[in-house]
Protein backbone atom coordinates (compact mmCIF):
# COMPACT_ATOMS: atom_id res chain seq x y z
CA UNK A 1 0.00 0.00 0.00
CA UNK A 2 1.21 3.26 -0.62
CA UNK A 3 2.58 5.61 1.78
CA UNK A 4 -0.10 7.77 4.01
CA UNK A 5 0.09 10.99 3.11
CA UNK A 6 -2.34 14.53 3.71
CA UNK A 7 -5.34 14.95 5.52
CA UNK A 8 -8.44 14.72 4.49
CA UNK A 9 -11.40 16.52 5.69
CA UNK A 10 -14.66 14.99 5.43
CA UNK A 11 -17.36 18.09 4.61
CA UNK A 12 -21.15 18.87 5.70
CA UNK A 13 -22.83 21.25 3.62
CA UNK A 14 -26.01 23.39 5.72
CA UNK A 15 -28.39 24.77 3.51
CA UNK A 16 -26.44 24.43 0.34
CA UNK A 17 -23.46 25.76 1.42
CA UNK A 18 -20.08 24.71 3.36
CA UNK A 19 -21.22 24.00 7.02
CA UNK A 20 -19.79 25.84 9.39
CA UNK A 21 -18.04 22.69 11.06
CA UNK A 22 -16.29 22.08 7.70
CA UNK A 23 -14.60 25.55 7.93
CA UNK A 24 -13.43 24.85 11.40
CA UNK A 25 -12.36 21.38 10.15
CA UNK A 26 -10.39 23.18 7.16
CA UNK A 27 -8.36 25.86 9.49
CA UNK A 28 -7.18 23.40 11.67
CA UNK A 29 -6.29 20.35 9.01
CA UNK A 30 -4.65 23.35 6.80
CA UNK A 31 -2.39 24.25 10.09
CA UNK A 32 -1.79 20.25 10.22
CA UNK A 33 -0.67 20.10 6.33
CA UNK A 34 1.45 23.03 6.58
CA UNK A 35 3.29 21.05 9.59
CA UNK A 36 3.70 18.11 7.73
CA UNK A 37 4.15 19.77 3.94
CA UNK A 38 1.74 17.97 2.70
CA UNK A 39 -1.90 18.66 1.10
CA UNK A 40 -5.24 19.39 2.85
CA UNK A 41 -8.22 17.41 1.20
CA UNK A 42 -11.81 18.13 1.42
CA UNK A 43 -14.57 15.65 0.65
CA UNK A 44 -18.22 16.73 0.26
CA UNK A 45 -20.78 13.49 -0.64
CA UNK A 46 -24.29 15.38 -1.17
CA UNK A 47 -26.76 15.69 -3.78
CA UNK A 48 -25.65 18.79 -5.19
CA UNK A 49 -22.24 20.16 -4.34
CA UNK A 50 -22.99 23.42 -5.80
CA UNK A 51 -20.53 26.34 -5.11
CA UNK A 52 -19.00 24.73 -2.48
CA UNK A 53 -15.77 23.11 -4.33
CA UNK A 54 -15.07 27.15 -4.39
CA UNK A 55 -15.68 27.64 -0.69
CA UNK A 56 -13.65 25.14 0.76
CA UNK A 57 -10.73 26.01 -1.16
CA UNK A 58 -11.20 29.49 0.03
CA UNK A 59 -11.17 28.30 3.41
CA UNK A 60 -7.98 26.05 2.99
CA UNK A 61 -8.30 22.93 1.29
CA UNK A 62 -5.76 22.73 -1.57
CA UNK A 63 -7.63 20.02 -3.79
CA UNK A 64 -11.65 19.09 -3.58
CA UNK A 65 -13.36 16.12 -4.43
CA UNK A 66 -16.84 15.90 -4.97
CA UNK A 67 -19.03 12.79 -4.98
CA UNK A 68 -22.88 13.76 -6.16
CA UNK A 69 -25.65 11.23 -6.09
CA UNK A 70 -29.44 11.27 -5.40
CA UNK A 71 -28.96 9.04 -2.50
CA UNK A 72 -26.78 11.89 -0.41
CA UNK A 73 -29.88 14.05 -0.04
CA UNK A 74 -30.19 12.84 3.45
CA UNK A 75 -27.30 10.97 4.53
CA UNK A 76 -27.82 7.40 5.44
CA UNK A 77 -24.72 5.44 6.76
CA UNK A 78 -24.73 2.97 3.70
CA UNK A 79 -24.58 4.90 0.74
CA UNK A 80 -22.54 7.39 2.55
CA UNK A 81 -19.91 5.26 3.38
CA UNK A 82 -19.35 4.01 0.35
CA UNK A 83 -17.85 7.16 -0.95
CA UNK A 84 -16.19 7.76 2.03
CA UNK A 85 -14.54 4.24 1.94
CA UNK A 86 -13.22 4.35 -1.74
CA UNK A 87 -11.85 7.72 -2.04
CA UNK A 88 -9.45 6.91 1.21
CA UNK A 89 -8.40 3.81 -0.41
CA UNK A 90 -7.62 6.02 -3.30
CA UNK A 91 -5.89 8.51 -1.50
CA UNK A 92 -4.31 7.48 1.39
CA UNK A 93 -4.14 9.68 3.78
CA UNK A 94 -2.26 10.03 6.66
CA UNK A 95 -5.02 11.49 9.11
CA UNK A 96 -9.19 11.85 8.29
CA UNK A 97 -10.75 14.88 10.27
CA UNK A 98 -14.64 14.68 10.31
CA UNK A 99 -16.97 16.78 12.31
CA UNK A 100 -18.35 15.66 16.29
CA UNK A 101 -21.78 16.08 14.24
CA UNK A 102 -24.79 14.15 14.26
CA UNK A 103 -23.11 12.79 10.68
CA UNK A 104 -19.66 12.49 11.90
CA UNK A 105 -20.84 10.49 14.81
CA UNK A 106 -22.52 8.22 12.95
CA UNK A 107 -19.88 7.95 10.40
CA UNK A 108 -16.85 8.33 12.06
CA UNK A 109 -16.68 4.73 14.33
CA UNK A 110 -18.05 2.71 11.34
CA UNK A 111 -15.00 4.36 9.64
CA UNK A 112 -12.49 3.06 11.73
CA UNK A 113 -13.67 -0.33 12.09
CA UNK A 114 -14.49 -0.75 8.48
CA UNK A 115 -11.07 0.40 7.33
CA UNK A 116 -9.01 -1.22 10.20
CA UNK A 117 -7.82 1.80 12.13
CA UNK A 118 -8.44 3.82 15.81
CA UNK A 119 -10.86 7.08 16.18
CA UNK A 120 -10.63 9.47 18.47
CA UNK A 121 -14.09 11.07 18.82
CA UNK A 122 -14.99 14.73 19.77
CA UNK A 123 -11.36 16.36 19.82
CA UNK A 124 -10.48 19.68 21.23
CA UNK A 125 -7.18 20.27 20.27
CA UNK A 126 -4.76 17.90 17.34
CA UNK A 127 -1.72 18.91 16.84
CA UNK A 128 1.72 16.82 14.98
CA UNK A 129 4.27 15.47 17.45
CA UNK A 130 7.62 16.64 15.15
CA UNK A 131 9.22 13.85 15.58
CA UNK A 132 7.01 11.09 14.66
CA UNK A 133 4.66 13.04 12.48
CA UNK A 134 1.93 11.23 14.56
CA UNK A 135 -1.83 13.17 15.30
CA UNK A 136 -1.78 14.16 18.95
CA UNK A 137 -5.30 13.90 19.62
CA UNK A 138 -6.75 15.82 22.82
CA UNK A 139 -10.33 15.03 24.01
CA UNK A 140 -12.42 15.05 27.00
CA UNK A 141 -13.21 12.11 28.93
CA UNK A 142 -14.85 11.24 32.42
CA UNK A 143 -18.11 13.87 31.09
CA UNK A 144 -15.38 16.87 30.83
CA UNK A 145 -14.05 15.89 33.98
CA UNK A 146 -10.77 15.07 32.65
CA UNK A 147 -8.94 15.16 29.06
CA UNK A 148 -7.35 12.79 27.62
CA UNK A 149 -4.19 12.47 24.71
CA UNK A 150 -4.27 9.81 22.71
CA UNK A 151 -1.96 8.43 19.66
CA UNK A 152 -2.35 5.74 16.99
CA UNK A 153 0.13 4.48 14.82
CA UNK A 154 -2.50 2.56 12.32
CA UNK A 155 -3.32 4.32 9.49
CA UNK A 156 -5.13 6.78 8.81
CA UNK A 157 -5.47 8.27 11.74
CA UNK A 158 -9.12 9.52 12.29
CA UNK A 159 -11.10 12.14 14.74
CA UNK A 160 -13.84 13.61 14.99
CA UNK A 161 -13.57 17.18 16.00
CA UNK A 162 -15.95 19.36 18.42
CA UNK A 163 -18.08 21.98 16.87
CA UNK A 164 -16.70 25.59 17.87
CA UNK A 165 -13.89 24.10 19.01
CA UNK A 166 -11.38 25.11 16.22
CA UNK A 167 -11.62 28.34 14.24
CA UNK A 168 -11.83 28.86 10.78
CA UNK A 169 -9.56 30.66 8.31
CA UNK A 170 -10.85 33.79 7.01
CA UNK A 171 -12.28 33.42 3.86
CA UNK A 172 -9.89 34.02 0.82
CA UNK A 173 -11.49 33.49 -2.44
CA UNK A 174 -7.94 34.23 -4.37
CA UNK A 175 -6.74 31.17 -2.75
CA UNK A 176 -5.78 28.33 -5.37
CA UNK A 177 -7.15 24.98 -5.33
CA UNK A 178 -7.68 21.57 -7.65
CA UNK A 179 -11.24 20.60 -7.83
CA UNK A 180 -10.76 16.75 -8.08
CA UNK A 181 -12.29 14.38 -11.00
CA UNK A 182 -14.12 11.50 -8.89
CA UNK A 183 -15.94 8.59 -10.51
CA UNK A 184 -17.57 6.53 -7.53
CA UNK A 185 -20.49 4.17 -7.99
CA UNK A 186 -23.29 3.96 -4.80
CA UNK A 187 -24.68 0.51 -5.10
CA UNK A 188 -27.76 1.31 -3.72
CA UNK A 189 -28.79 -2.19 -3.35
CA UNK A 190 -26.59 -1.61 -0.25
CA UNK A 191 -27.89 0.11 1.65
CA UNK A 192 -29.72 -1.26 4.68
CA UNK A 193 -32.13 1.53 6.37
CA UNK A 194 -34.72 3.21 4.78
CA UNK A 195 -35.97 6.58 6.34
CA UNK A 196 -39.30 6.51 6.22
CA UNK A 197 -40.01 10.03 7.42
CA UNK A 198 -38.29 13.32 8.56
CA UNK A 199 -39.91 15.29 10.85
CA UNK A 200 -38.78 18.87 12.22
CA UNK A 201 -39.43 19.60 15.83
CA UNK A 202 -37.21 22.57 16.49
CA UNK A 203 -38.75 25.56 18.45
CA UNK A 204 -39.89 28.72 16.28
CA UNK A 205 -37.97 31.86 17.40
CA UNK A 206 -33.66 31.94 16.78
CA UNK A 207 -31.98 28.94 16.48
CA UNK A 208 -29.76 28.35 19.55
CA UNK A 209 -26.33 27.85 17.77
CA UNK A 210 -27.14 30.73 16.59
CA UNK A 211 -28.00 32.75 19.18
CA UNK A 212 -25.93 35.87 20.92
CA UNK A 213 -27.45 35.25 23.91
CA UNK A 214 -29.28 32.07 25.47
CA UNK A 215 -31.19 31.88 28.53
CA UNK A 216 -30.57 28.24 29.86
CA UNK A 217 -32.57 26.55 32.89
CA UNK A 218 -31.44 23.22 34.60
CA UNK A 219 -33.27 21.03 36.90
CA UNK A 220 -33.67 23.39 39.29
CA UNK A 221 -36.06 25.26 37.53
CA UNK A 222 -38.27 22.20 38.57
CA UNK A 223 -41.25 22.31 35.60
CA UNK A 224 -42.01 23.50 32.33
CA UNK A 225 -43.70 26.48 33.18
CA UNK A 226 -40.84 28.48 33.60
CA UNK A 227 -39.15 27.87 30.19
CA UNK A 228 -42.42 29.60 28.68
CA UNK A 229 -42.97 32.41 30.91
CA UNK A 230 -39.92 33.28 33.48
CA UNK A 231 -37.05 32.39 31.32
CA UNK A 232 -38.65 33.33 27.65
CA UNK A 233 -39.51 36.81 28.81
CA UNK A 234 -35.27 37.13 29.88
CA UNK A 235 -34.70 35.31 26.39
CA UNK A 236 -36.93 37.82 24.56
CA UNK A 237 -35.74 40.96 25.77
CA UNK A 238 -32.59 40.21 25.31
CA UNK A 239 -32.98 38.58 21.39
CA UNK A 240 -31.98 35.17 22.78
CA UNK A 241 -32.88 32.11 22.28
CA UNK A 242 -34.13 29.56 25.74
CA UNK A 243 -31.88 25.52 26.37
CA UNK A 244 -31.63 23.50 29.20
CA UNK A 245 -29.55 21.13 30.81
CA UNK A 246 -29.64 17.56 30.32
CA UNK A 247 -32.55 17.11 32.88
CA UNK A 248 -35.56 18.96 31.70
CA UNK A 249 -35.31 17.34 28.02
CA UNK A 250 -35.08 13.95 29.52
CA UNK A 251 -38.19 15.02 31.47
CA UNK A 252 -40.16 16.72 28.78
CA UNK A 253 -40.55 19.68 30.02
CA UNK A 254 -38.40 21.08 26.47
CA UNK A 255 -38.07 19.82 23.47
CA UNK A 256 -34.49 17.38 22.86
CA UNK A 257 -33.56 20.10 20.44
CA UNK A 258 -33.18 22.52 23.22
CA UNK A 259 -30.29 20.18 25.50
CA UNK A 260 -27.27 22.04 25.60
CA UNK A 261 -24.52 19.65 26.84
CA UNK A 262 -22.14 16.98 25.78
CA UNK A 263 -24.73 15.10 24.32
CA UNK A 264 -26.87 17.39 23.18
CA UNK A 265 -26.12 20.96 21.90
CA UNK A 266 -22.59 22.98 21.71
CA UNK A 267 -22.71 26.50 21.67
CA UNK A 268 -20.82 29.53 22.14
CA UNK A 269 -22.86 32.92 22.16
CA UNK A 270 -21.47 35.98 23.38
CA UNK A 271 -23.58 35.80 26.69
CA UNK A 272 -24.93 32.67 28.42
CA UNK A 273 -27.22 32.92 31.34
CA UNK A 274 -27.22 29.70 33.54
CA UNK A 275 -30.32 29.80 35.30
CA UNK A 276 -30.59 26.56 38.24
CA UNK A 277 -28.25 24.58 36.48
CA UNK A 278 -25.88 22.86 38.64
CA UNK A 279 -23.07 22.55 36.30
CA UNK A 280 -22.36 19.15 35.85
CA UNK A 281 -19.08 18.61 33.43
CA UNK A 282 -21.55 17.16 30.77
CA UNK A 283 -23.73 20.42 30.85
CA UNK A 284 -20.65 23.01 30.72
CA UNK A 285 -19.26 20.24 28.06
CA UNK A 286 -21.49 21.97 25.56
CA UNK A 287 -21.40 25.84 27.05
CA UNK A 288 -17.95 26.61 28.17
CA UNK A 289 -16.80 28.07 24.93
CA UNK A 290 -19.31 31.11 25.51
CA UNK A 291 -17.78 34.49 26.02
CA UNK A 292 -19.24 35.34 28.98
CA UNK A 293 -21.38 32.95 31.79
CA UNK A 294 -23.51 34.08 34.30
CA UNK A 295 -24.90 32.03 36.56
CA UNK A 296 -28.12 32.01 38.94
CA UNK A 297 -28.53 29.66 41.60
CA UNK A 298 -29.70 29.46 45.16
CA UNK A 299 -26.64 26.72 46.27
CA UNK A 300 -24.04 28.88 46.53
CA UNK A 301 -21.43 26.16 46.06
CA UNK A 302 -23.00 24.67 42.15
CA UNK A 303 -20.25 23.59 40.51
CA UNK A 304 -21.90 26.46 37.81
CA UNK A 305 -20.10 29.08 39.85
CA UNK A 306 -16.81 27.91 38.66
CA UNK A 307 -17.35 28.70 35.07
CA UNK A 308 -19.27 31.87 35.72
CA UNK A 309 -17.75 35.49 35.28
CA UNK A 310 -20.82 36.79 37.64
CA UNK A 311 -23.09 34.98 39.53
CA UNK A 312 -26.19 35.31 41.77
CA UNK A 313 -26.69 33.34 44.64
CA UNK A 314 -30.47 33.09 45.12
CA UNK A 315 -33.62 31.29 44.21
CA UNK A 316 -34.82 31.67 40.71
CA UNK A 317 -38.13 32.84 41.24
CA UNK A 318 -37.10 35.83 43.05
CA UNK A 319 -34.36 36.77 41.32
CA UNK A 320 -34.76 36.48 37.32
CA UNK A 321 -37.68 38.90 37.49
CA UNK A 322 -36.12 41.29 39.43
CA UNK A 323 -33.54 40.84 36.85
CA UNK A 324 -35.21 41.00 33.65
CA UNK A 325 -36.94 44.29 35.31
CA UNK A 326 -34.01 46.26 35.69
CA UNK A 327 -32.73 44.96 32.35
CA UNK A 328 -36.03 46.31 30.70
CA UNK A 329 -35.09 49.61 32.23
CA UNK A 330 -31.65 50.17 31.53
CA UNK A 331 -31.95 49.31 27.84
CA UNK A 332 -34.78 51.34 27.39
CA UNK A 333 -32.92 54.29 28.77
CA UNK B 1 -43.56 -12.52 17.41
CA UNK B 2 -41.15 -13.06 20.60
CA UNK B 3 -38.09 -10.86 19.95
CA UNK B 4 -34.52 -12.03 20.94
CA UNK B 5 -32.36 -9.40 22.52
CA UNK B 6 -28.96 -8.65 23.48
CA UNK B 7 -28.45 -5.50 25.41
CA UNK B 8 -25.02 -4.36 26.56
CA UNK B 9 -23.73 -2.63 29.84
CA UNK B 10 -21.14 -1.61 31.32
CA UNK B 11 -20.30 -0.87 34.94
CA UNK B 12 -18.72 2.72 35.23
CA UNK B 13 -17.86 5.10 38.41
CA UNK B 14 -21.52 7.26 39.09
CA UNK B 15 -21.54 10.06 36.11
CA UNK B 16 -23.60 12.04 38.43
CA UNK B 17 -20.72 12.32 41.50
CA UNK B 18 -19.86 15.51 41.90
CA UNK B 19 -17.19 17.14 39.08
CA UNK B 20 -14.80 17.90 42.50
CA UNK B 21 -14.36 13.92 43.73
CA UNK B 22 -13.04 13.14 40.07
CA UNK B 23 -9.05 13.55 40.71
CA UNK B 24 -6.40 12.11 38.22
CA UNK B 25 -3.61 10.43 39.98
CA UNK B 26 -0.47 9.08 38.12
CA UNK B 27 -2.55 8.79 34.88
CA UNK B 28 -5.26 7.30 36.56
CA UNK B 29 -8.97 8.26 37.52
CA UNK B 30 -9.13 7.65 40.93
CA UNK B 31 -12.22 8.11 42.50
CA UNK B 32 -13.39 8.30 46.69
CA UNK B 33 -15.01 4.76 47.53
CA UNK B 34 -17.94 6.54 48.16
CA UNK B 35 -18.69 7.11 44.53
CA UNK B 36 -20.08 3.88 44.12
CA UNK B 37 -20.51 2.11 40.63
CA UNK B 38 -23.54 2.28 38.29
CA UNK B 39 -24.67 1.04 35.00
CA UNK B 40 -24.01 3.13 32.22
CA UNK B 41 -26.92 6.25 31.80
CA UNK B 42 -27.22 5.22 28.27
CA UNK B 43 -26.80 1.47 28.55
CA UNK B 44 -29.90 1.62 31.51
CA UNK B 45 -31.98 3.67 28.47
CA UNK B 46 -30.88 0.52 25.80
CA UNK B 47 -32.31 -1.77 28.52
CA UNK B 48 -35.11 0.48 28.95
CA UNK B 49 -35.59 -0.40 25.20
CA UNK B 50 -35.85 -3.61 25.39
CA UNK B 51 -37.73 -3.96 27.83
CA UNK B 52 -40.15 -1.84 26.33
CA UNK B 53 -40.54 -4.87 23.33
CA UNK B 54 -40.37 -7.59 25.69
CA UNK B 55 -43.77 -5.73 27.57
CA UNK B 56 -45.44 -5.47 23.86
CA UNK B 57 -43.84 -8.33 21.28
CA UNK B 58 -42.63 -10.38 24.61
CA UNK B 59 -39.24 -12.03 24.11
CA UNK B 60 -35.56 -12.65 25.53
CA UNK B 61 -33.03 -9.83 26.96
CA UNK B 62 -29.84 -11.51 27.52
CA UNK B 63 -27.29 -8.61 28.78
CA UNK B 64 -23.97 -8.85 28.26
CA UNK B 65 -20.91 -7.14 30.18
CA UNK B 66 -17.39 -6.52 30.32
CA UNK B 67 -14.86 -5.80 32.26
CA UNK B 68 -13.76 -6.86 35.95
CA UNK B 69 -14.08 -6.73 39.45
CA UNK B 70 -18.39 -6.38 38.87
CA UNK B 71 -20.06 -5.30 41.89
CA UNK B 72 -22.67 -8.30 41.56
CA UNK B 73 -25.87 -6.25 43.07
CA UNK B 74 -24.74 -3.41 40.60
CA UNK B 75 -24.89 -4.85 37.46
CA UNK B 76 -27.56 -7.67 38.35
CA UNK B 77 -30.20 -4.84 38.21
CA UNK B 78 -30.01 -5.46 34.56
CA UNK B 79 -32.00 -9.13 35.53
CA UNK B 80 -33.70 -7.25 38.56
CA UNK B 81 -35.33 -4.54 35.87
CA UNK B 82 -36.51 -7.61 33.88
CA UNK B 83 -33.02 -9.03 31.73
CA UNK B 84 -33.44 -12.83 31.06
CA UNK B 85 -29.65 -13.98 31.51
CA UNK B 86 -26.41 -11.92 32.26
CA UNK B 87 -23.38 -12.67 30.61
CA UNK B 88 -20.23 -11.05 32.72
CA UNK B 89 -16.86 -11.04 30.28
CA UNK B 90 -15.13 -10.78 33.55
CA UNK B 91 -11.46 -11.05 33.64
CA UNK B 92 -7.96 -8.83 34.73
CA UNK B 93 -7.18 -9.21 30.74
CA UNK B 94 -10.30 -7.25 29.72
CA UNK B 95 -8.99 -4.20 31.62
CA UNK B 96 -8.06 -0.87 29.96
CA UNK B 97 -9.25 -1.96 26.80
CA UNK B 98 -9.96 0.70 23.99
CA UNK B 99 -12.98 1.25 21.90
CA UNK B 100 -11.44 -1.53 19.07
CA UNK B 101 -10.47 -3.78 21.96
CA UNK B 102 -13.71 -3.54 23.79
CA UNK B 103 -15.87 -3.68 20.50
CA UNK B 104 -14.18 -6.95 19.06
CA UNK B 105 -14.71 -8.80 22.53
CA UNK B 106 -18.46 -7.95 22.44
CA UNK B 107 -18.70 -9.07 18.93
CA UNK B 108 -17.01 -12.52 19.67
CA UNK B 109 -19.28 -13.17 22.50
CA UNK B 110 -22.19 -11.97 20.58
CA UNK B 111 -21.07 -14.28 17.73
CA UNK B 112 -20.82 -17.42 20.87
CA UNK B 113 -24.33 -16.49 22.08
CA UNK B 114 -25.18 -16.40 18.10
CA UNK B 115 -29.22 -16.12 17.97
CA UNK B 116 -30.28 -12.59 18.26
CA UNK B 117 -32.73 -9.84 16.66
CA UNK B 118 -31.97 -7.24 18.05
CA UNK B 119 -28.52 -5.41 19.64
CA UNK B 120 -29.24 -2.88 21.67
CA UNK B 121 -25.88 -0.16 23.00
CA UNK B 122 -26.52 2.90 24.72
CA UNK B 123 -24.75 6.10 22.55
CA UNK B 124 -21.91 6.00 24.35
CA UNK B 125 -20.10 4.99 27.82
CA UNK B 126 -20.75 7.30 30.83
CA UNK B 127 -17.14 7.10 31.52
CA UNK B 128 -15.11 7.90 28.62
CA UNK B 129 -17.41 9.27 26.43
CA UNK B 130 -16.18 8.19 22.43
CA UNK B 131 -19.32 6.67 21.41
CA UNK B 132 -17.81 4.03 19.65
CA UNK B 133 -18.54 0.68 20.74
CA UNK B 134 -21.50 0.26 19.61
CA UNK B 135 -21.37 0.64 15.74
CA UNK B 136 -17.76 -1.32 15.79
CA UNK B 137 -19.69 -4.61 16.94
CA UNK B 138 -22.11 -3.70 13.64
CA UNK B 139 -19.27 -3.31 11.40
CA UNK B 140 -17.30 -6.20 13.02
CA UNK B 141 -20.72 -8.64 12.64
CA UNK B 142 -21.61 -7.03 9.39
CA UNK B 143 -25.06 -6.09 10.31
CA UNK B 144 -26.93 -2.62 9.72
CA UNK B 145 -26.84 -0.62 12.66
CA UNK B 146 -29.13 2.67 13.35
CA UNK B 147 -28.43 5.31 15.95
CA UNK B 148 -29.83 7.87 18.28
CA UNK B 149 -32.68 5.81 18.67
CA UNK B 150 -35.10 7.26 21.04
CA UNK B 151 -38.23 4.93 19.85
CA UNK B 152 -38.35 1.19 18.83
CA UNK B 153 -40.78 -1.18 17.42
CA UNK B 154 -40.87 -4.29 15.78
CA UNK B 155 -43.07 -5.75 13.35
CA UNK B 156 -42.53 -8.64 10.80
CA UNK B 157 -38.77 -9.07 11.29
CA UNK B 158 -38.32 -5.39 10.60
CA UNK B 159 -37.83 -2.31 13.12
CA UNK B 160 -38.92 0.90 13.24
CA UNK B 161 -36.82 3.39 14.96
CA UNK B 162 -37.04 6.89 15.28
CA UNK B 163 -33.66 8.64 15.44
CA UNK B 164 -32.94 11.32 16.78
CA UNK B 165 -31.37 14.48 14.64
CA UNK B 166 -30.18 17.96 15.12
CA UNK B 167 -33.80 19.50 14.37
CA UNK B 168 -36.48 16.84 15.06
CA UNK B 169 -36.17 13.38 14.59
CA UNK B 170 -36.67 10.60 11.00
CA UNK B 171 -38.54 7.10 11.21
CA UNK B 172 -35.80 4.78 9.59
CA UNK B 173 -36.58 1.06 9.22
CA UNK B 174 -34.21 -1.67 9.18
CA UNK B 175 -34.19 -5.08 8.88
CA UNK B 176 -33.21 -7.83 11.61
CA UNK B 177 -31.28 -8.69 12.96
CA UNK B 178 -29.55 -5.01 13.33
CA UNK B 179 -28.12 -3.47 16.36
CA UNK B 180 -29.94 0.04 17.62
CA UNK B 181 -27.99 2.58 19.63
CA UNK B 182 -30.16 4.12 22.42
CA UNK B 183 -30.44 7.71 23.09
CA UNK B 184 -32.26 9.64 26.12
CA UNK B 185 -35.32 10.23 24.80
CA UNK B 186 -36.53 6.80 25.07
CA UNK B 187 -37.75 7.28 28.90
CA UNK B 188 -35.73 6.71 32.24
CA UNK B 189 -35.29 2.67 33.24
CA UNK B 190 -38.25 1.60 35.13
CA UNK B 191 -37.47 0.59 38.62
CA UNK B 192 -36.93 -3.17 39.59
CA UNK B 193 -40.02 -4.60 40.82
CA UNK B 194 -39.44 -6.55 44.65
CA UNK B 195 -40.02 -10.11 42.46
CA UNK B 196 -37.64 -9.01 40.07
CA UNK B 197 -34.86 -7.80 42.51
CA UNK B 198 -35.98 -11.37 44.36
CA UNK B 199 -35.36 -13.25 41.32
CA UNK B 200 -32.22 -11.53 40.19
CA UNK B 201 -30.91 -12.39 43.57
CA UNK B 202 -30.92 -15.86 43.18
CA UNK B 203 -29.75 -16.08 39.03
CA UNK B 204 -26.29 -16.74 38.96
CA UNK B 205 -24.38 -14.35 36.13
CA UNK B 206 -23.16 -16.80 33.46
CA UNK B 207 -18.84 -15.66 33.39
CA UNK B 208 -16.85 -16.13 29.97
CA UNK B 209 -12.98 -15.14 30.31
CA UNK B 210 -10.89 -14.79 26.62
CA UNK B 211 -10.58 -18.15 26.29
CA UNK B 212 -14.45 -18.45 26.41
CA UNK B 213 -15.05 -16.49 23.08
CA UNK B 214 -12.17 -17.68 21.11
CA UNK B 215 -9.60 -14.68 21.73
CA UNK B 216 -6.00 -14.57 23.24
CA UNK B 217 -5.78 -12.23 26.55
CA UNK B 218 -2.99 -10.18 24.34
CA UNK B 219 -6.12 -9.63 22.05
CA UNK B 220 -8.02 -8.11 24.57
CA UNK B 221 -8.43 -5.12 26.91
CA UNK B 222 -4.95 -3.36 27.06
CA UNK B 223 -2.99 -5.42 25.11
CA UNK B 224 -5.73 -5.28 22.26
CA UNK B 225 -5.54 -1.35 22.03
CA UNK B 226 -5.86 0.10 18.65
CA UNK B 227 -4.78 3.74 19.99
CA UNK B 228 -2.44 4.59 23.27
CA UNK B 229 -3.31 6.69 25.91
CA UNK B 230 -0.45 8.94 26.58
CA UNK B 231 -1.56 11.08 29.30
CA UNK B 232 -4.74 11.89 31.19
CA UNK B 233 -4.54 14.83 32.86
CA UNK B 234 -7.05 17.23 34.58
CA UNK B 235 -6.22 21.49 32.98
CA UNK B 236 -6.79 23.71 36.11
CA UNK B 237 -9.36 26.29 35.91
CA UNK B 238 -9.35 29.53 37.50
CA UNK B 239 -12.48 30.05 39.07
CA UNK B 240 -13.52 33.68 39.33
CA UNK B 241 -16.50 34.62 39.91
CA UNK B 242 -18.06 38.02 40.66
CA UNK B 243 -20.70 36.80 43.21
CA UNK B 244 -23.34 40.00 42.80
CA UNK B 245 -24.75 40.53 46.40
CA UNK B 246 -28.10 42.71 47.23
CA UNK B 247 -30.07 42.43 50.55
CA UNK B 248 -32.51 40.14 48.80
CA UNK B 249 -32.45 37.81 46.13
CA UNK B 250 -34.98 40.31 44.13
CA UNK B 251 -32.22 43.29 44.77
CA UNK B 252 -29.08 41.23 43.98
CA UNK B 253 -31.22 40.41 40.28
CA UNK B 254 -31.38 43.85 39.87
CA UNK B 255 -27.79 44.68 40.88
CA UNK B 256 -26.67 42.04 38.37
CA UNK B 257 -28.63 44.08 35.71
CA UNK B 258 -26.81 47.14 36.89
CA UNK B 259 -23.10 45.41 36.97
CA UNK B 260 -23.53 43.89 33.25
CA UNK B 261 -24.32 46.88 32.19
CA UNK B 262 -21.41 48.81 33.55
CA UNK B 263 -19.14 45.97 32.46
CA UNK B 264 -20.56 46.50 29.04
CA UNK B 265 -22.28 43.19 28.11
CA UNK B 266 -25.18 44.36 27.50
Amino acid sequence: MAENKGILVCGELANGKLASITTELLGCGRKLADDLKEDLSCLLASDAVGGASKEAIAFGADKFYSVEHPTFKEYQADSYMQAVEKLVKEISPRAILIGQTSLGRDLAPRLAFRLGTSLTTDCLDLSIDPATKLLIQKRPVYGGNAQAIFTSELMPQVVTVRTKAMSPLERDDSRKGEVMPTKIDIDTSKVRTKILETVKEEAVGIKLEDAPVIVCGGRGVGGPEPFQTTLKALADLLHGAVGSSRPPADNGWVPEAAHIGLTGKIVAPDIYIAIAVSGASQHTAGCSGSKHIIAINKDPEANIFREAEFGVVGKYEEVVPAFTNKLKELLAG
Amino acid sequence: MPVNMIVCCKQVPDPEAPPAVFKVVNNQMTLPPDVKPVIGQYEEFALEAALKIKDTAGGKITALSLGNNFVRDVIKKALAVGGDELILMEDEAFEEGDSWSTANALAMAIKKIGEYDIIFCGRQSSDWDAGQVGLGIAEILGIPAVTLARKVEVTDGKAKVERVIPDGYQVVEVTLPALIIVTSGIGALRYPTLKGIMAAGKKQPVIWKPADIGLEPSQVGAAGRRSKLDKLFQPVKEAKCEIIEGETPAEAGANLAVRLKEAKLL
